[in-house]
């Protein structure tokens, strides 16, 4: 069976430039990157801010090349691929609901934009499939002709989930779709998504800071830290039982409305990851809580048990 | 204990909308109270009224406004001033947009000090560095000498926090202080918001639109919708026994980790937050409400739960939703 991602060993660095142009030094966002992911299945991706987790996106989606490695989507590398095969296959659904639509345009027209580019459907086709997308997303007939300043942050994101659909592609990736919306409009988009995903049988890449969110939706999911996968485990393994102490820090830092609990201490510290410069031995070692002197040394090897991966040395003696 | 600070009956309102409708609350030494809210709620607007810092095009009325017996309704801007950043400070959600690029974090804190208690510039990047190091951020020599893009949003919120006590102030007005941090960086400065609350004596009014920030770091919740307090109490009470329609839909839609059942839809409100016009009458929260009747197109009136909890609905605080629709 043909994965409906796969990526292989993908690297990814941006050239970070002085004032006067000069090469100053190299950020390292995506840092050897492997993975698989089976047609029907959910991928959420977890990390804090500059972690990578949205380049490895872009590299997915193909507006980005790799430095090196190779992303395959259904089999095929998109690099080969012209860009409205492309299109038919993946689509983006982004955060910024307020960015990612054109403010001059009217809903239907948004909508309809990746069927007209595609060019083979008629105006009279083209306006069915619009209409039966919007009403699956939840957007009223009415809606159709405003534009997206007459609409709600949730109504957006139903309307760009709309334009990633509308062509039928196979897999969507979302990145933090649901992060500049309000709580109760967060949980009707997570809802919407999860109903498409088992009506249609798509295949989502979702991307967000906030595991609470992920658990909802994901089949399986990934720990980003600089670059890498620190942990990737089926979604309730994964909760049940963190095994790298990033993951449990994340998990810790999550804050539920219990009141006697009050403020965890996840006990990271004071050091910021930075991708200019990782760290020698693990790449988590300044920060860990559990650190031992090989961390400092010792570059963890990809430990693969149970149907899980963990980067982590102390994961290799349990 | 007297309130160090006491709102009553606040309305806020702009040429196309009403932003606050009627919110009361009140602040006591060394208590946390929370004001939670989605966005347009008025939450931020009822905490610029209290600076005085609302935009030109909004009308502001109140009963009163006050800080211990100073009515702040009163005050010249002259005395807000002064009042400003001294007795009464505040930190935004997202510090670049606070902070000036152009200038030093030094020169950002002691300017504080140099303004309100005239201190020399000596005399205040002491002050500046002593507050540093107290917010957990080292080498706070060289830290001054920065410019606030050369720190990473952590610090710079830290800077924010050190630079709001510069002058040590009594009230201290946190508008979603970490909303725009990573979540492990945000339980970092919660934890030494909430530290130094209890050090100093400091009445922390906290805004933010997160329910679990509120149930770890607040004594009191008041919990807005379009404009109003829809219900407030002790926040064991609001999160053990929440009777408002809305305070109910909102805890429901908070993913708690594993709590999860695979399949499971997380719960929901449905539609939005509604605009508020002229004239708008009754209940904000009406059109989203699965409990809405007639009746509730009428001004509802604020119900006492006991045990000093309210909240504005007309339904009795044991309500239970029907189970056939």
């Amino acid at each position: 069976m043909t994965h409906a991602i796969e990526v292989r060993n993908v690297y990814r660095e941006f050239q970070q430039r002085s004032a006067a142009g000069r090469v100053r030094s190299a950020v390292h966002a995506v840092d050897g990157v492997t993975f698989s992911l089976a047609a029907g299945n959910v991928l959420g991706i977890v990390g804090e801010s500059g972690c990578g987790k949205s380049t490895l996106a872009r590299l997915i989606l193909g507006l980005l090349p790799p430095s090196s490695g190779e992303a395959l989507v259904d089999g095929r590398s998109l690099a080969h691929m012209d860009r409205r095969e492309r299109a038919r296959l993946i689509q983006p659904v982004f955060q910024d609901p307020f960015a990612s639509l054109n403010p001059r345009q009217r809903v239907r027209d948004i909508v309809g934009l990746p069927l007209a580019s595609q060019g083979d459907l008629t105006k009279r086709q083209q306006t069915d499939r619009i209409m039966e997308m919007l009403a699956r997303v939840g957007i009223s007939t009415e809606m159709a002709d405003r534009f997206p300043g007459q609409l709600s942050g949730g109504q957006r994101q139903r309307v760009a989930i709309a334009r990633a659909l509308v062509l039928h592609p196979r897999i969507v990736v979302c990145d933090e779709p649901t992060s500049a919306l309000d709580v109760s409009v967060q949980a009707q988009i997570l809802n919407l998504l999860s109903d498409l995903r088992r009506e249609l049988g798509l295949t989502y890449l979702f991307i967000s800071h906030n595991l609470a969110v992920v658990e909802h939706i994901a089949t399986e999911v990934a720990v980003m830290y600089l670059g890498r996968f620190v942990e990737h485990a089926p979604t309730q393994d994964l909760f049940r039982r963190p095994m790298h102490p990033y993951t449990q820090a994340l998990l810790a830092s999550v804050l539920t409305p219990e009141p006697a609990l009050g403020i965890p201490d996840v006990g990271l510290g004071d050091a910021y990851p930075d991708p200019t410069d990782i760290p020698l031995g693990c790449r988590f070692h300044p920060r860990c809580p559990k650190a031992l002197s090989e961390c400092r040394t010792l570059v963890p090897d990809n430990i693969r048990k149970d149907g899980r991966l963990v980067e982590c040395l102390l994961a290799a003696s349990t | 204990m007297a309130p160090v600070l006491s709102i009553a009956n606040l309305r806020v309102s702009f040429p196309r909308m009403e932003a606050v409708r009627g919110v009361s609350l009140t602040l006591r030494g060394g208590e946390t109270h929370c004001l939670v809210g989605e966005s347009g709620c008025g939450k931020s607007i009822s905490a610029l009224s209290v600076m005085n810092l609302l935009p030109r095009s909004a009308v502001r009325s109140a009963d009163h406004i006050r800080f211990h017996e100073h009515d702040l309704l009163a005050m010249s801007e002259r005395q807000m001033a002064w009042l400003r950043g001294d007795k009464i400070a505040m930190i935004f959600q997202e510090p670049m947009t606070s902070l000036n690029p152009a200038y030093t974090i030094g020169s950002q804190m002691a300017e504080v000090l140099e303004r309100h208690r005239r201190a020399s510039r000596r005399q205040a990047l002491d002050r500046a560095a002593e507050l540093l190091a107290r917010v957990g951020i080292t080498a706070p020599g060289m830290r001054l000498a920065q410019y606030p893009h050369q720190l990473s949003g952590g610090l710079r919120q830290r800077m924010m926090i050190a630079t709001a006590l510069m002058c040590d102030p009594e009230v201290l007005i946190a508008d979603e202080p970490t909303t725009a941090l990573d979540v492990t960086v945000q339980s970092q400065v919660l934890r030494l918001l909430r530290k130094l609350q209890q050090e100093m004596g400091l009445a922390l009014l906290l805004i933010t639109h997160d329910f679990g920030i509120v149930a770890r770091m607040a004594e009191h919740v008041s919990v807005m919708y379009a404009g109003e307090v829809v219900e407030s109490g002790p926040v064991e009470q609001i999160i053990k026994a929440p009777t408002h329609p809305y305070t109910r839909g909102l805890l429901n839609c908070i993913p708690v980790p594993g709590m999860t059942k695979p399949g499971e839809p997380l719960g929901s409100i449905p539609g939005g937050v509604p605009h508020i016009g002229r004239g708008f009458l009754g209940c904000g929260f009406r059109e989203r409400c699965p409990m809405a009747a007639r009746e509730c197109a009428e001004p509802v009136h604020l119900h006492d739960a006991g045990e000093d909890h309210f909240y504005r609905c007309r339904l009795p605080p044991d309500w239970k939703l029907d189970a056939s629709p």
